[in-house]
């Protein structure tokens, strides 16, 4: 078992012929046969590129081959785009790795979201993977083992920083979920952390958050009432100069809102286990979590 | 992205918001020979730089008659003006935006901003106008008007008649309350039609003349959707930014300069603040923020190493890579290829994990830097070296 995502995934590339694209869907399907099924590009249908058929819209790739996730590669201008109409196919799960969205490009994606039968992780994220099943995103497979933790960030590099620790410490991930570094993305904190409470394989929760935002405190608000596995936290942007957005378009504290203080207090009191570096989040799931 | 007042106020203005009469000088003889286009006898002489909090810090000054005008102009321009959000060294004054005096019947409070937790545009107003909002906020937050905006219907009448009648525009006249809806309509599509993530009318006013005028305007940009605003980003002011900071975006490099002694080169935003943290917990402060990217390559290694060895207060440089899409061997001949041409004296601490992490070590261990070129595993004890180093150095 895991969240999301699994070795049946059948998985589109929406953007796929793109340098980007392709780079990374062959990265995908090099780890543990992730079964990328078909890419869109509009003007491109027909083509066998990589050697994955390739479509103008997704509804007809989502037809002819049974896609349940996808996976977007679609540059800034027209990721919303991209979006919508992976929402308006019924995706199950749609996972955008784009940078630079504009935020209020997302405020209308958010708004179709609801109600609909997507799920949306990102943008701005690394995306989702299930260690010895499937990788949907762009960080280094052969990093994650697989297990029992999962883990949820809103941060890409900090997210490897974190699998190489818990592997150092003998701990494998059930699934790792980067949530993204915007402002507004399709999935939260809660939603994670609901979905790892919820799975009978995830036995222990990472939840690494950043300044920016009051995602972190909402999330220390459920997992008092709702959360009863094992977690540990770690906040980013403890020395961050207020007022600066430091590099993720989310990044940023303002006024009194966003401080690292309030979220590693809030988490605290939830009973999380607060990481006091970066260096100590393998160490800290060994103390909380015994195999 | 942030533009000035006297800028935010021509882009409002075309969307139909009153504000002050006023012009632009960049020298007292302009302020002068201008004076005479506006009418009555009071000139709000107004400080352009983009922090906020000018009038505290002496940037704003209400002149009767023209020797006082040319008294505060003089004073203003050219001066170095420290406000809390300029810093101790202040922002140098080269623009005046002069204003005619008003009659200020009641300040009140606007905003149009992005809200994280309903994913959508709101609007804020309150009748605390002139205050500092988050003040206003966390001691009296029923004084805080909020109008959250579904972006499938837009903003509508019954949200602008709520927010006018919240803040008693009905107590000063059927004139006033009407001109309500077009200001609050205005600023909305001005905010939607220009790409802003944030635009404050603090205050908003309304005159003895039953007039409602934006007698401030603070305007930002989403710097995601520049792209579709070419005539917006032409009203950047390259001035009131940190050069060293222009100088990185232009090399595609997200830097922010701190004050530390601890130069910091990482890929990834959330990696960078948590190797700006570690450095702070173990007893050194990190000299910048630096984000290589994820497509870092030799010549942005070379850059990085050329903006971060500026700074004079930088004594030892920490390194720390976790290649995902950037591969390690990349980084490390990036970095040897840098040593020889910016000559670093600076000895530098790297930390090198993931993508070609192997390889990468190779290339370091052969390329004969030896003791200038520290290469340590695991980010706590590299940020140990760094900061053992950088506190033996000063």
């Amino acid at each position: 078992m895991s969240v999301l995502l699994d070795r049946n995934t059948k998985i589109l590339v929406q953007g796929l012929t793109g340098s980007q694209g392709t780079l990374h869907a062959k990265a995908c399907q090099a780890y543990c046969d992730t079964k990328i099924v078909a890419g869109v590009t509009p003007g491109k249908g027909g083509l066998i590129h990589e050697g994955i058929p390739v479509f103008n819209d997704v509804a007809a790739a989502v037809a002819k081959t049974g896609a349940d996730c996808s996976m977007i590669f679609v540059p800034p201008p027209f990721a919303a785009d991209a979006i919508l109409e992976a929402i308006e196919s019924e995706v199950r799960l749609v996972i955008a790795i784009t940078e630079g969205v504009p935020v209020n490009d997302m405020i209308n994606v958010a708004a179709a979201l609801k109600g609909s039968k997507t799920r949306l992780i990102g943008p701005n994220c690394p995306g989702v993977i299930t260690p010895g099943q499937a990788k949907v995103g762009i960080m280094p497979g052969h990093i994650h083992k697989e297990g029992t933790v999962g883990v949820v960030s809103r941060s890409g590099t900090l997210t490897y920083e974190t699998v190489a620790q818990l592997v150092e410490h003998g701990f494998g991930q059930s699934t790792c979920i980067g949530i993204g570094g915007d402002p507004i993305n399709g999935t939260n904190f809660i939603d994670c952390l609901r979905l790892f409470q919820d799975d009978p394989a995830t036995e222990a929760i990472v939840m690494i958050g950043e300044i920016g935002g009051t995602a972190e405190e909402e999330a220390a608000e459920f997992i008092q009432q709702y959360v009863t596995k094992p977690m540990v936290s770690y906040i980013t942007g403890q020395t961050a100069p207020p007022g600066r957005r430091m590099g993720h378009a989310g990044a940023i504290v303002s006024g009194s809102g966003g401080s690292a203080k309030s979220k590693i207090d809030a988490l605290t009191r939830a009973g999380v286990r607060v990481s006091a570096t970066a260096a100590e989040i393998g160490s800290a799931m060994a103390e909380v979590y015994k195999v | 992205m942030k533009i000035h007042e006297y800028q935010a106020k021509g882009i409002i203005s075309k969307y139909g918001v009153n504000v002050p009469q006023g012009y632009v000088c960049k020298t007292v003889e302009d302020v002068l020979k201008g004076a005479k286009s506006l009418s009555g006898d009071v000139r709000v002489v107004k400080a352009q730089i983009h922090a906020g909090g000018r009038g505290k810090g002496g940037g704003v000054k209400v002149s009767k008659g023209m020797e006082a005008l040319e008294k505060n102009a003089t004073d203003i321009l050219g001066m170095q003006l420290v406000t809390h959000q300029t810093g101790p060294e202040g922002q140098l004054v080269k623009t005046l935006l002069i204003e005619e005096g008003m009659d200020i019947k009641t300040e009140l409070y606007f905003s149009v901003l992005v809200d994280r937790a309903t994913q959508s545009v709101v609007l804020l107003a309150s009748t605390e106008g002139g205050m500092d909002i988050e003040e206003v906020a966390a001691k009296t937050p029923e004084k805080i008007l909020k109008e959250v905006i579904n972006p499938i219907y837009g903003l509508r009448p019954f949200q602008t008649t709520r927010l006018a009648y919240g803040l008693g525009l009905d107590q000063f006249g059927k004139k006033v309350f009407r001109q309500a809806h077009g200001f609050f309509n205005g600023l909305y599509e001005a905010f939607l039609a220009e790409g802003c993530d944030m635009l404050e009318i603090n205050p908003m006013i309304v005159t003895g003349d039953e007039k409602i005028l934006a007698l401030d305007c603070k305007m930002s940009f989403d710097s995601n959707a520049l792209f579709k605003h070419p005539d917006t980003v032409a009203l950047r002011d390259l001035d009131e930014e940190n050069a060293a900071e222009v100088e990185a975006s232009n090399h595609d490099l997200n830097f922010i300069k701190l004050d530390g002694t601890v130069g910091c080169m990482v890929n990834g935003a959330g990696l960078a603040m948590a190797t700006m943290d570690i450095l702070d917990a173990y007893g050194s402060n990190p000299a910048n923020f630096l984000d290589v990217g994820g497509t870092a390559d030799e010549e942005r290694v070379t850059n990085a190493f050329r903006i971060i060895t500026q700074d004079p207060s930088v004594n030892c440089i920490l390194i720390n890579i976790f290649g995902g899409i950037v591969r390690c061997d990349v980084i490390a001949n990036g970095v040897i290829e840098a040593f020889k041409k910016v000559s670093l004296e600076i000895p530098v601490v790297i930390r090198l994990e993931g993508t070609n992490a192997d390889l990468a070590k190779k290339i370091i261990e052969e390329s004969g830097l030896g003791d200038k070129l520290l290469m340590v595993s695991g980010l706590g004890p590299a940020a140990r070296k760094a900061v053992e180093i950088s506190s033996k150095q000063a």
